[in-house]
């Protein structure tokens, strides 16, 4: 596969770490949330046949987290953000 | 008729030059014509035989032209065999290559280049090829029908393995490994182009030259050594030219073009993600010796657009002994009488199904060799028979001849004599590539085949036969205008030039699968010995489907994947299911398209090259000291330095143990990762990632730091320092080094996005040693430069920037591993190796000892310092003795799910130090503990040793391990026992801490 690097272009999938589903990122605050939250936050996912959200790490490159979207089924990739401008739309800042 | 045939004349005008037949030549079926270099003579060795061939060659040519018909047994029934084919569908003619540790089996005979030199045996025989012993299992063939293995071999279950397997193994087979080390190196190596064409028939060369002429960089693969497809094989004429002229023409104006790159040898075997395609290059297969070039280049090809021009497969067709030497592909013939200038047979029969098969009788009949006759399956075919014997709407029903065909005899009763059956099946285009990813093939009734269908791999475009254009005008055209269509696709102007024109042959058929008039055995898959009975037999055992017959039968599972056979089995399933061919469908084609060796695979990925190591600063010193060496993670570190006279690892170990405990050791610790944070939020980060407090440490302090993953579990430790408000140096285990920053930069770029803080690794750039004894400050204090080291002014725990030998920076840190007064001194790495020498230098007068990770480990034991082996995923905070750490006032990583119950149950085991009770015992670890008398089970389970090490300083062995509630139970005398090494014996418990309990040394 080839992620096509927001700041780098096209680059081998062999460069890339996988991790999962971007909502990895949604961490609940520690001090506000129980161990139920934790636990659905750590454990559950969907597992789509289709389109798929996920992070990927550029570890053998500049050690940008990305955000890939991927279809499960053809491996299609239609965009591809830095993680970091994902979570703060979802909200997260310090 | 509209097919374009040249006269023989013509032919022999154009590629007789040389004389049929050099004198005294063993080559007694070679003929005129021909691309075979007949000026130069090669010879070859076949089962011990000297034969002569020519360049341009393949062994199978050379081997017909010298006669040879019996190449081989069969895997299951050790039926004699000859070449079928002409190509790397070959099923038979597989033979063992070269000698000594080159040795290749199951090479096919049939796409190997003859070389000066070779030699080639066949195999899957005992006793001699021609009276082979294990052909007893042809008279057994009624037993050993499909699934006769699955019905028969069942009982008594132990016999499987000891009896039955080895036994098969030994009857059914192919060929032999040499055993030895592969000698020859493999390469890998990438490429990028706007189009990849596969294969360099007709339409592949017609599209070359379009997409070449456009501009495109292309690359053409073809696995032959001679481009050009079928036009090598047949008659045909394009551009007013003999078709393998025009051939060769064309690649060579494509081979002046910068922008195409021509890769004959080049197969390529998979089509994978994002037009990323799988290629093998034969670089040097086809010299007598590699002479250490790279024997194969494994490419990962990077396309823009893939055109599929791999053309199509002849098939066969099923009937009585149908698996004769002598019996081969009709189009294979052609290719040996057109292309090698040899001759399979004397006197030829052709069957057929279709209007190709007529071409074989016609070209061999212009050749000079006696065609016995054109036996079609069909009531009509061609009107005009040029003289030939013509048998329409007959049937071959049987063939004679043991080890070669005799005769064949048709449904009429009528015997006809011949040499060599020329079996036209027609057709299937080569689709394999197609169904890599989602593609399925889809039937067209119009050729009896079937063609790319479903899913293409994205940017995949088909052209020529591969795509069910089966003539040769059309083929080219088909391939010039794909061609075009992708260069404007890819905004390119097309390049000048016109398709490049031929005529049109006749291409009709009607579908003959098998001889349902046949009593006798007819073959569908002649490597796996797989017979229409088999698929009748799989049929009645209710293996119905295709992925079930295939796996009942093994139709298709051999070496060549049924390139040939495939579609008969399931022809012949339809039949028996009175289903349509398109119905029943077929089974699913995955990458390899031909075998690739695993040598290429693995390419210089051997031996120590496996995978890449790192050596560390100071490993040129410590090989000179004579050090022996231990990969650890990424690293080769020094594992102890060995005197003269020491017998043993453990008089080295236990030496460097007491010289450092007594005065002073230097070890290389610069393998433990070490990760630069910077930031005005850098002490926030820290105390968010470490489940420890972080916030108020002091700057010019360090602090151990306890990591959870987010599930609650122990995950890795370190120390860091702080250097400056902003600025800490955390360093983390070996082991976890790249983890741990992965996942701080996770936390650093998706939690908490906004944060002011800033990690770069460092673990290559510092040089790290630990100075550790009771001499250490004595020692540094002639290298350090300007820094008080008093216990006052710089105590445990203390660290600074500073220089040392007056004037390279470095870092010192006072912490200890081993529990001594120590510290660790860093310098950039460069100066790694004259930082060992210069602390050596300056530590002579007091005994200095360098000492390796065993004399670290020992050391790390008797403290009580827990590792990997007790921080090894399945452990808690709380079971190593460091649940208070775990800070309840603020949020960090792990620390909400540490606190789940089962996680901190006051009965769970903890960490706590071993002795064994006979002190002259060597504890081992994986030893489980049980109270005093209980049964020796799991339900009784205590816990288990972690870590062990022979302690020099208390004289005897002693041990870290986990015991349920063992904070409480010091003193208590329990049963270790490891049935694994049968082993039984008492220790007692005690602190983890085995020497200086009270941490008086480190603090001195």
């Amino acid at each position: 596969m080839i992620i096509n690097h927001p700041l780098l272009g096209p680059r081998d999938m062999a460069e890339f770490v996988y991790k999962g589903d971007v909502c990895l990122i949604d961490r609940p605050d520690g001090m506000q949330e129980g161990i139920e939250a934790f636990h659905d936050y750590l454990h559950l996912r969907d597992n789509p046949a289709g389109e798929h959200r996920e992070l990927w790490y550029h570890e053998q490159g500049d050690r940008s987290w990305l955000v890939v979207t991927r279809n499960t089924l053809t491996h299609e990739i239609t965009d591809v953000a830095l993680a970091r401008d994902v979570a703060r739309e979802r909200g997260r800042t310090r | 008729m509209s097919e374009q045939v040249m006269t023989r004349d013509q032919v022999t005008r154009e590629h007789s030059a040389a004389p049929a037949q050099t004198a005294r030549s063993t080559q007694a079926n070679r003929i005129s014509g021909g691309f075979v270099d007949r000026a130069r003579t090669l010879r070859f060795t076949w089962n011990g035989k000297q034969l002569e061939g020519h360049p341009g060659d393949t062994l199978a040519s050379a081997l017909i032209a010298n006669g040879v018909r019996l190449v081989g047994r069969s895997f299951k029934y050790h039926r004699p065999r000859g070449i079928f084919s002409a190509g790397s569908e070959e099923p038979n003619a597989l033979v063992q290559l070269r000698r000594g540790a080159a040795q290749e089996p199951n090479t096919r005979a049939t796409t190997v280049e003859l070389f000066d030199g070779l030699h080639a045996t066949s195999q899957n025989h005992r006793g001699s090829l021609e009276h082979d012993l294990m052909a007893v299992n042809d008279l057994l063939s009624p037993f050993l029908t499909a699934g006769f293995y699955y019905k028969t071999f069942m009982w008594p279950k132990s016999f499987w393995e000891k009896v039955y397997e080895p036994a098969i193994r030994a009857s059914a087979g192919l060929g032999r490994l040499s055993g030895e080390p592969d000698p020859d190196v493999y390469d890998h190596g990438f490429l990028h182009c706007d189009l990849l064409i596969i294969g360099a028939g007709p339409a592949g060369l017609a599209a070359a030259l379009a997409a070449g002429r456009a501009g495109l960089r292309v690359i053409l693969a073809d696995e032959d050594f001679r481009l050009g497809g079928r036009l090598n094989s047949e008659t045909y004429t394009v551009d007013d030219m003999f078709g393998a002229d025009w051939a060769a023409r064309t690649v060579a104006e494509l081979g002046s073009m910068e922008n195409v790159r021509v890769m004959p040898r080049t197969t390529v075997y998979g089509a994978f993600d994002h037009g990323i395609y799988g290629a093998l290059e034969r670089k040097t297969d086809h010299l007598p010796s590699s002479d250490g070039r790279p024997r194969q280049v494994l490419w990962r090809v990077y396309s823009r657009r893939a055109l599929l021009t791999a053309g199509a497969t002849e098939r066969s067709i099923a009937f009585g002994n149908n698996d004769r030497p002598g019996v081969m592909l009709a189009g294979a013939v052609r290719t040996y009488v057109n292309r090698f200038g040899a001759t399979p047979g004397r006197r030829v029969a052709v069957f057929t199904n279709n209007d190709d098969g007529w071409r074989t009788a016609r070209d061999l009949a212009a050749r000079g060799v006696e065609i016995a006759a054109v036996i079609d399956s069909r009531g009509s075919g061609p009107q005009q028979t040029d003289g030939l014997r013509v048998e329409r709407g007959r049937r071959i029903i049987d063939t004679a001849g043991r080890k070669g065909l005799k005769s064949i005899t048709l449904d009429n009763g009528a015997r006809i004599d011949a040499d060599c059956l020329a079996v036209a099946g027609g057709w299937s285009p080569n689709v394999h590539l197609t169904c890599h990813m989602r593609g399925r093939p889809v039937w067209r009734d119009d050729i009896a085949a079937f063609v790319p269908g479903g899913d293409l791999p994205p940017g995949m475009v088909v052209a020529g036969a591969a795509n069910g254009t089966m003539t040769l005008a059309a083929a080219l055209r088909d391939g010039h205008e794909a061609a075009g269509k992708i260069a404007a696709d890819l905004g390119r102007a097309p390049g000048s030039g016109s398709a490049p024109r031929a005529s049109d042959e006749a291409f009709a058929i009607t579908p003959l699968w098998h001889v349902g008039e046949s009593r006798k055995r007819a073959w569908i898959d002649q490597q796996n010995d797989v017979t229409t009975k088999d698929v009748r037999q799989s049929h009645m055992d209710g293996f119905r489907a295709v992925e079930h017959l295939k796996r009942y039968t093994t139709l298709g599972m051999a070496t060549d994947q049924g390139k040939t056979a495939n579609i008969l089995g399931l022809a012949v399933m339809a039949e028996i299911t009175g289903r349509t061919i398109p119905e029943t469908g077929t089974t699913i084609f995955r990458p390899p398209f031909t075998p690739v060796p695993i040598g290429a695979f693995a390419g210089r990925a051997r031996g120590k090259d496996f995978r890449p190591y790192r050596l560390t600063p100071s490993h040129k010193w410590a090989a000179e000291q004579g050090a022996t060496f231990v990969t650890t993670g990424m690293w080769l570190r020094a594992q102890w330095f060995a005197r003269p006279g020491e017998k043993g690892w453990r008089d080295s170990v236990d030496r460097e143990v007491r010289m450092t405990r007594s005065s002073v050791g230097i070890c290389d610790v610069t393998t433990l990762g070490k990760i630069d944070i910077q930031g005005r939020d850098a002490a926030e980060f820290l105390n968010r990632v470490y489940a420890n407090a972080f916030k108020k440490l002091a700057v010019g302090k360090v602090r151990y730091g306890l990591m959870l993953r987010e599930d609650g579990f122990a995950y890795d430790d370190g120390t860091t320092a702080r250097l400056s408000e902003t600025h800490f140096v955390m360093t983390t285990t070996t082991a976890n080094a790249v983890l741990v920053f992965r996942n701080l930069e996770f936390a650093r770029q998706c939690l908490w996005p906004d944060l002011d803080v800033h990690l770069i690794s460092t673990t290559d750039g510092w040089a790290q040693f630990a100075v550790a004894g009771p001499n250490s400050r004595a020692l540094l204090s002639k290298v350090v430069d300007n820094v008080d080291l008093s216990n006052e002014a710089f105590p445990f725990m203390a660290c600074t920037e500073c220089t040392v030998f007056g004037g390279t920076p470095a870092r010192l840190f006072r912490i200890s591993f081993s529990g001594e007064l120590a510290y660790e001194i860093a310098v950039p790495a460069r100066y790694g190796d004259a930082m060992i020498r210069g602390l050596m230098k300056a530590g002579e007068e007091f005994d200095v000892v360098p000492y390796g990770t065993e004399a670290l480990g020992v050391m790390r034991i008797e403290k009580g310092h827990a590792a990997g082996n007790e921080i090894n995923g399945q452990t808690t905070a709380a079971m190593l003795g460091m649940g208070g750490m775990v800070s309840k006032k603020k949020d960090s990583i792990g620390s909400k799910l540490s606190e789940r119950p089962e996680m901190n149950r006051e009965d769970d085991l903890r960490l706590v130090g071993f002795h064994p009770v006979d002190r002259s015992m060597q504890l081992n670890a994986g030893a489980h503990f049980l109270n005093k008398g209980d049964p020796a089970d799991m339900a009784h389970d205590q816990g288990w040793m972690t870590s062990v090490a022979y302690s020099p300083e208390l004289g005897h062995s002693v041990g870290l391990g986990f015991l349920k509630r063992g904070q409480d139970r010091m003193g208590e005398i329990v049963r270790a026992y490891d049935p694994v090494r049968g082993k039984d014996y008492e220790v007692r418990v005690v602190a983890p801490q085995h020497i200086d309990p009270e941490g008086k040394r480190q603090h001195a």
